[in-house]
């Protein structure tokens, strides 16, 4: 694994030293604290109403403001991944570096974790930069840091599956722009499915719901952790790596 | 150090490699020619384990290219045609991170990158982007990265393709400055890079193998037979060809007069003759007893841009000729096998 941890750290460095990376994080933190202060003045405009009309609605910030949040969070993830995981392999195809890759004394699979480890570390400094605004909810309210912290590895668990989807799409092609277009509808795709559940409740229906990865973040964003959901997100990685790595099989067959 | 048998590569409609046999001794440097689309490329891509062969089988130090594909891999260092760069490193940090590619670290990397910098002479750009190096620079940071672990094998994919004749001149000598340490494959389809660099040929053509040897005994098969080259011209008047080739095919020992140019007062023929035969003095003789000026002889020996042609056919030459402009491939600098002074 030693390998995977060179092309991972390759992969890091060309994230941070092109304005990728950069621009990501300000895009991610600007949209994200934008979402923060909406939610926070509406609390705000909510309690101060609460008080003037005499009534004493119990208030709390993890059910007000931290769990939609990281609802939308979950769904700002959604336009963010694609962006990360299009140049993966897409990038080295065209440009012929995956020659270099494929011909040094590495396993594919190294290579894929590798690059699929740098997107999943590049996604976690997003959820960083975000989690700063956190930082005032602690610093003026209590909040309970628990379910927060499960929302969050829920964050990064459905992020992380569908970076390995992206990471797959990306091997289809050379184009970039492909590749994040793949990206994006595959991502939406597992998104939506839960969508049928609500008028349909025949098994084909709630199969193609518990497909979807949103069907499975309620309960991290309520702070529960389940494991069958845990494992969702961990089969859907396990899945993506290994279709990955087929393809890159079928790409030494073919080309 | 490299054998090669029965190897090939099957697409789904076409056979870009049929049935390549051959080997290389440890140490030596083979020149792999053929015209564009002849395999050259595919045949590197099995041996350094891009992809795997669709039959037949090649060892590299020993090590099967599809059974213990990672031992091999340790042992190459591969230029692609296009050198595998990522513009947007340093030099310096490209070279350590294929170094550890490659299995290096520590001190050992270091001194290995500034060995392969030196080596190359890059050293002066070790601290620019490569995205920004000319092209010169590219090809030879390029062929630093492939001496990197110090392999036994390097295979070389028209190193040279797409420099200007000094930077042409550099990479050959830093090629030639590199055998001995390594086994060195490079593919070409400029024919005089092969002359000056390799010890063994290679030659292919559509998938197949059409000659392998080295160039010495190539140049003397092709040339079968001694052939020369004779200007005749009168003192005074006119001189019709046909009667000095008349006059020569008389001679003892000569099989054949070609009447290569007429220019009024004289001719310029070719001569063959015979295996074993030296007929120089005769001609001489028979030329100046007749009254006339001999201007010129000499033998024509046979370039390899020649043995090449006869040996790849003449629809290949004419393939090689003109630059394909949809193969993406540069356009052929002018010490291409297409230049037409083959006698010169």
């Amino acid at each position: 694994m030693r390998s995977a941890w060179i092309i991972c750290r390759r992969e890091l460095n060309s994230y941070f030293s092109s304005p990728i990376a950069w621009l990501l994080l300000t895009m991610y933190s600007l949209i994200f604290g934008f979402f923060f202060w909406n939610y926070l003045a509406n609390f705000i405009v909510e309690g101060l109403q609460m008080q003037m009309m005499g009534q004493m609605q119990p208030m709390n910030v993890n059910e007000q403001i931290i769990r939609p949040l990281l609802a939308n969070t979950s769904f700002l993830s959604l336009f963010f991944i694609p962006m990360i995981t299009m140049r993966l392999f897409a990038e080295e195809k065209r440009s012929g570096t995956i020659e270099l890759l494929a011909t040094s004394p590495i396993r594919d699979i190294e290579i894929i974790i590798g690059k699929w480890l740098a997107a999943t570390i590049l996604y976690c400094w997003l959820l960083i930069f975000a989690g700063i605004n956190f930082a005032f909810v602690f610093r003026y309210g209590h909040p309970d840091w628990k379910p927060m912290l499960v929302g969050y590895l829920g964050l990064l668990l459905q992020g992380a599956a569908l970076l390995a989807v992206g990471t797959f799409i990306s091997t289809l092609t050379k184009n970039q722009i492909i590749a994040a277009v793949g990206t994006f509808g595959a991502c939406l795709m597992l998104w939506v499915f839960s969508w049928v559940s609500s008028y349909d409740s025949s098994s084909w229906a709630q199969v193609l719901s518990y497909m979807s990865v949103i069907t499975h973040f309620e309960s991290f964003g309520r702070g529960v952790l389940e494991l069958k959901d845990a494992i969702y997100y961990l089969s859907v990685i396990f899945l993506g790596l290994f279709f990955t790595a087929r393809s890159m099989e079928s790409l030494r067959w073919r080309s | 150090m490299i054998t090669v048998k029965d190897l090939t590569k099957k697409y789904a409609r076409t056979t870009a490699v049929d049935h390549i046999s051959f080997s290389v001794d440890k140490g030596q440097i083979v020149g792999f020619l053929g015209p564009n689309g002849a395999g050259k490329t595919t045949t590197m891509r099995m041996l350094t384990c891009f992809f795997p062969p669709s039959a037949g089988t090649a060892t590299v130090a020993g090590f099967d290219v599809f059974e213990q594909p990672l031992e091999v891999r340790r042992r190459i260092g591969y230029l692609p045609e296009a050198p595998p760069l990522y513009l947007e490193m340093e030099t310096v940090e490209y070279l350590r991170f294929v170094g550890r590619l490659k299995g290096l670290s520590g001190a050992e990397l270091e001194k290995r990158v500034d060995y392969v910098a030196d080596r190359c002479a890059v050293a002066d750009v070790k601290k620019k982007l490569m995205g920004k190096l000319s092209k010169g620079y590219r090809q030879r940071v390029g062929l630093a990265q492939a001496i990197i672990h110090n392999p036994d094998v390097l295979i070389l994919d028209e190193p040279t393709a797409g420099l200007d004749p000094k930077q042409i001149n550099e990479t050959r000598d830093l090629i030639s400055s590199l055998a001995g340490d390594h086994t060195i494959i490079l593919s070409t389809h400029i024919l005089p890079e092969v002359e000056q660099t390799c010890q063994q040929v290679i030659i292919i053509n559509k998938g197949r193998l059409v000659a392998t040897d080295s160039v010495a005994n190539l140049q003397a098969r092709a040339r079968g037979a001694e052939s020369m080259l004779l200007e005749v011209a009168a003192r005074n008047g006119e001189l019709p060809a046909a009667l000095v080739q008349e006059r020569l095919t008389a001679i003892n020992g000569v099989s054949k007069v070609v009447v290569k140019e007429e220019f009024g007062r004289g001719a310029v023929l070719e001569v063959e003759a015979s295996k074993g035969q030296l007929v120089r003095g005769d001609l001489a003789r028979a030329v100046v007893e007749a009254g006339w000026d001999l201007n010129e002889l000499r033998p024509s020996a046979m370039s390899l841009e020649e043995i090449f042609l006869q040996l790849t056919g003449s629809d290949a030459a004419a393939a090689a000729a003109e630059p394909v402009p949809s193969s993406g491939e540069p356009p052929s600098p002018p010490t291409d096998m297409a230049a037409p002074e083959a006698n010169a």
